[in-house]
């Protein structure tokens, strides 16, 4: 699956870390590091995150669309 | 109606099932006068503004009157709120003090120093849950009340283990805790002889579990232990250990908001779910969108529907009008959780709701510092309570109501099923 | 037939048959196609892009990539729904001809377009002497394929890094090789790190924050040379004070070029700058008159904010390509009454040194400074930024809770000093000079840059630097 954070909306609350820790870190006490990719055994976790989120920060693709192929 | 009468029938227990009409009025005004120095904030943005606004102090001191209204003496259940801890809790402080308290507690409950003690919480979770159902299953009739034989026993039992709150003395301070609930009125009903005497004894229950719990942290002091009141006063982190008076007020809200708060609402999603025909089997078939359901269901019942500490330090110019200095200032995320001008169709529940930007959890830097925990708590149960129970439907609806109008919530919710799974 | 109901008819005809062509195929390509796709643009789309890769998260390449954390090419960015697109990727484009509406390839090909978006964005500055820069162990950080070869070079443990320039990503970069336990010297020409985006009082306390987490930071300093040995791999630097420092890793932070050079030729408002365009992302001619076919959005572009005087802004923000790529998209297939200006207020984030820095507003507009909440000695705090009476910007240091009404200040370009916080007021409260550096001292390009002529500004115009 693949995320992205948007770190502007992003003011440090840290609802998303304690429910996917091996995906998203808490750098310091406020900046979050996040893996863009993390691996689909993740996903629940993921979810359980981004619905965290007060100000929606997290956006996910659970699924590829079905164009993903670019070449 | 004007706002003051809006407020006032919004606060009876008669409308606890349903306040929402009466914030609905209320929003005409999203910053409405409803005593001389109390200001209710309904409306979204107006809300969302005045939680990052630096002017506006959730020092308990600050406040005119502590939680109530205007009066010349102070309001009953005023008093004992304002003792929710001798000395200042995070949730009744202002920075410098509010950032650094919150530091030392999150220090030992949350990222970034402790990530992994919420999620280690998991395994109870799913082992109390289980177990739960496992004794309706045993007792072999087909009713249960889901307050009573599911939700509460899981929140109280975590904060417990995290805390290092002997679980066995829960039935003595939930008792305590009951006491308190039922002895804060904000509403008219407050000031009637019963509740007065219901305050005397929520003043007398919040003093015995002070004690408690000053006992406790007094102990932890002498004998240092494992979990999160002992760290706490001992820690030799950045901003040092908590003081014994800190830590016995910090530990008070964080035993009531850990456990209380968290009732309510998986009681609120179970409810919900079974009120809005096709939901249940919605979420039945699509576990995954567990966690957009409690968000949603947060943004329509709110378990916190406000909390009565906020005052304006400064003239504050908003939603077309000017707050004085001074004034009491209610934030109430419940009503604006329903802001049409933010949410269409806001009394639909709608668990695919995008952006979905709601202040069940608050917002600022308040914001619930448990979050994190119930939430993991609150999707777990729902998702075993989902999986095993089969065919459940709600006997009495709107259930009856607990009596606190902040901390709003189900006293019982039962519920006919028609097996339970293994 | 009406005029209206003609025009009207034209715009569905163009969205159901129309070509569009997006030269950029980053973030705000990616972006701007999707929206295309949402507002239902049905037509032909195709997306140009130079690197081989599908468009990638940037920021994540100079933190948690260069730790070791997430391999640099797990950084694949989501996509928000199908976008139906004829994908040129690895191919650059080198031309634009405007009368035959056709981009030119860098394969020969050419491809036509009814209407195009420019979203090429910037590349990493290289170093400027070609013989060093072909040094081994000499790295830019700007596209995944960069950041993976410095975190494999990082790997290795090299005895020293250096960081050339101190802006936002040189000092991520610093703040990284301080986790991974690795020596670093930052060379930086202006007076003090970040200085250009926030000027000196700040600056000061960022290069506290990075002597105090062991970096070697000099200021006052360029970097005149570099030494490789018998197997092309840097060893040495020498500085313009005449110390030599043996390094093993040297990462060039010098700031970024707009990918223009393709549009030579065109006639289009091109440059240093970037490619001008009015607030609704319509491209100008070279002659200043606003062109009908040609959009720009993200770090490439340059427009007009009505809140900072009408000054054209040029800003390299992550926010900045997704509101623009999105206004591009909707202005693409409408046309007056449908369009939207974009009108972003300008915000960054970064997070160095165990501190979350972000940002609002142009900061670089003010000369004055107050510190409003919180301590500068804990490096906790939010300031805010003054020009002429008016709030202009603000920062916050692991205080971005505060951020939005500093925001909401200054969109209504509300007073500056601001009113004081009920708490926790730091023990400077006086508004102080900002110290931005004179245009004319060599520095780090600030990431958001105002250009045009503002007669009662300090200077006439940013000049670029050269060497």
């Amino acid at each position: 699956m693949r995320l992205v954070v948007d770190l502007n909306k992003c003011q440090g609350y840290a609802q998303c870390v304690p429910l996917a820790p091996d995906v998203l870190q808490l750098v310091g006490e406020e900046a979050l590091a996040y893996d863009p990719n993390p691996d689909d055994s993740q996903r629940q976790r993921v979810l359980r995150a981004a619905a965290s989120c007060p100000v929606q920060a997290i956006i996910l693709e659970v699924d590829p669309p079905a164009d993903r192929d670019t070449k | 109606m004007d706002a003051e009468t809006a407020w006032a029938e919004a606060m009876k227990f008669e409308n606890r099932p349903n306040p929402y009409p009466y914030f609905e009025q209320l929003r005409k005004t999203p910053v409405a006068k409803v005593a001389d120095k109390t200001y209710v904030v309904t409306g979204y943005p107006e809300l969302l503004a005045l939680a990052h606004d630096p002017r506006i102090s959730s020092d308990i001191s600050r406040s005119p009157s502590g939680f109530g209204g205007d009066k010349p003496e102070p309001e009953p259940g005023s008093e004992h709120m304002q003792a929710y801890g001798r000395e200042a809790s995070i949730i009744v402080s202002d920075p410098p003090d509010h950032d650094r308290a919150r530091r030392q507690v999150m220090r030992h409950f949350g990222p970034p120093h402790s990530p992994d003690l919420m999620p280690s919480m998991e395994p109870l979770v799913v082992q109390l849950a289980n177990d739960l159902l496992d004794k309706v299953k045993a007792r072999g009739n087909s009713r249960f009340d889901v307050v009573e034989d599911f939700a509460y026993r899981i929140p109280v039992a975590v904060i417990c283990k995290i805390l290092g709150v002997p679980v066995e003395d829960e039935p003595m301070f939930h008792a305590w805790i009951f006491d308190f609930m039922m002895g804060t009125d904000l509403g008219p009903e407050g000031s009637t002889a019963e509740g007065r005497a219901l305050a005397e004894k929520g003043r007398a229950s919040t003093a015995a579990l002070l004690a408690y719990l000053g006992d406790l942290v007094q102990r932890y002091s002498k004998t240092p232990g494992e979990a999160l009141l002992s760290k706490l006063l001992h820690d030799d982190g950045p901003d040092g250990p908590m003081s014994v008076k800190e830590t016995t007020s910090n530990a008070m809200l964080l035993l009531v908001a850990g456990h209380d708060s968290t009732v309510n609402t998986i009681t609120n999603c179970v409810m919900t779910l079974l009120r809005n025909p096709g939901s249940w089997d919605l979420v039945r078939h699509r576990p995954e969108l567990i966690p957009r359901t409690i968000e949603e269901v947060q943004r329509l019942q709110s378990a916190v529907q406000f909390f009565p500490s906020r005052s304006a330090t400064a003239d504050i110019e908003i939603g077309g009008t000017v707050i004085p200095a001074g004034s009491a200032v209610h934030l109430i995320y419940a009503a604006a959780n329903r802001d049409p001008r933010r949410f269409d169709n806001p009394d639909r529940f709608d668990p695919l709701r995008e952006d979905n930007e709601h202040f069940g959890w608050g917002s600022g830097i308040h914001t619930c510092m448990g979050g994190p925990l119930a939430r993991l708590e609150v999707n777990l149960a729902l998702e075993i309570f989902v999986r095993r129970v089969e065919s459940p439907k709600l006997v009495v609806d709107p259930p009856p109501y607990r009596h606190n109008q902040v901390f709003r919530g189900p006293r019982h919710l039962w519920v006919d099923f028609a097996a339970i799974a293994d | 037939m009406s005029t209206a109901s003609l025009v009207s008819q034209l715009v569905d005809t163009f969205k159901a048959q129309g070509r569009i062509v997006i030269v950029g195929a980053s973030l705000g390509g990616l972006r701007a196609a999707e929206a295309l796709r949402k507002k239902g643009f049905r037509g032909q789309l195709t997306i140009i892009g130079d690197e081989p890769h599908e468009p990638y998260d940037r920021p994540p390449l100079s933190k948690q990539v260069l730790k070791g954390w997430v391999p640099a090419d797990h950084t694949k960015l989501p996509r928000l729904r199908p976008v139906d697109a004829d994908w040129r990727l690895g191919v650059a484009a080198v031309g634009l001809d405007r009368s035959n509406r056709q981009v030119l390839l860098a394969n020969g090909e050419k491809v036509d377009y009814d209407r195009l978006l420019i979203a090429t964005g910037t590349r990493a500055r290289p170093w400027f002497n070609p013989e060093q820069a072909a040094l081994k162990g000499l790295f830019t950080v700007r596209t995944c394929d960069d950041a993976a070869k410095l975190a494999a070079a990082l790997r290795e443990r090299p005895r020293r890094v250096l960081i050339v320039g101190s802006g936002f990503v040189g000092s991520e970069i610093a703040s990284v090789c301080r986790d991974l336990d690795l020596p670093v010297t930052v060379a930086e020409r202006g007076k003090a790190p970040l200085v250009g985006a926030l000027g000196g009082v700040i600056g000061d306390i960022a290069a506290k924050m990075q002597i105090d987490a062991g970096v070697d930071l000099r200021t006052g300093v360029a970097v005149q040379r570099l030494d490789g040995d018998a197997d092309g791999h840097v060893r040495a630097a020498r500085l313009s004070d005449g110390t030599v420092l043996e390094v093993d890793v040297v990462v060039a932070s010098l700031g970024s070029i707009r990918n223009v050079e393709w549009l030579e030729g065109a006639q289009l408002a091109s440059g240093f700058w970037g490619v001008a365009c009015d607030a609704g992302c319509r491209a100008f001619d070279i002659n200043g008159v606003v062109t009908d076919n040609i959009f720009v959005a993200g770090d490439v572009a340059r427009a007009p904010h009505v809140l900072y005087e009408y000054e054209f802004m040029s800003q390299e923000h992550w926010d900045n390509a997704v509101f623009g790529a999105e206004v591009a998209a909707n202005n693409m297939i409408s046309l007056e009454m449908g369009r939207r200006p974009h009108l972003p207020l300008p915000s960054f984030w970064s997070g160095q040194f165990g501190v979350n820095i972000k940002s609002v507003g142009v900061c670089s507009f003010g000369d004055e400074i107050v510190f409003t909440q919180g301590s500068i000695t804990q490096r906790r705090f939010a300031a805010a930024y003054g020009y002429r009476g008016r709030i202009v910007g603000a920062v916050t240091f692991n205080h971005g809770k505060w951020l939005p009404y500093y925001a909401s200040l200054i969109e209504q370009s509300a007073p500056f000093p601001p009113p004081p916080p009920g708490y926790d007021r730091p023990a400077i409260f006086e508004p102080m000079p900002a110290r931005f550096p004179d245009p004319r001292e060599p520095t780090a390009i600030p990431d958001v840059v105002l250009t045009g002529h503002d007669p009662t500004s300090r200077g006439a115009e940013f000049r670029p630097r050269s060497r």
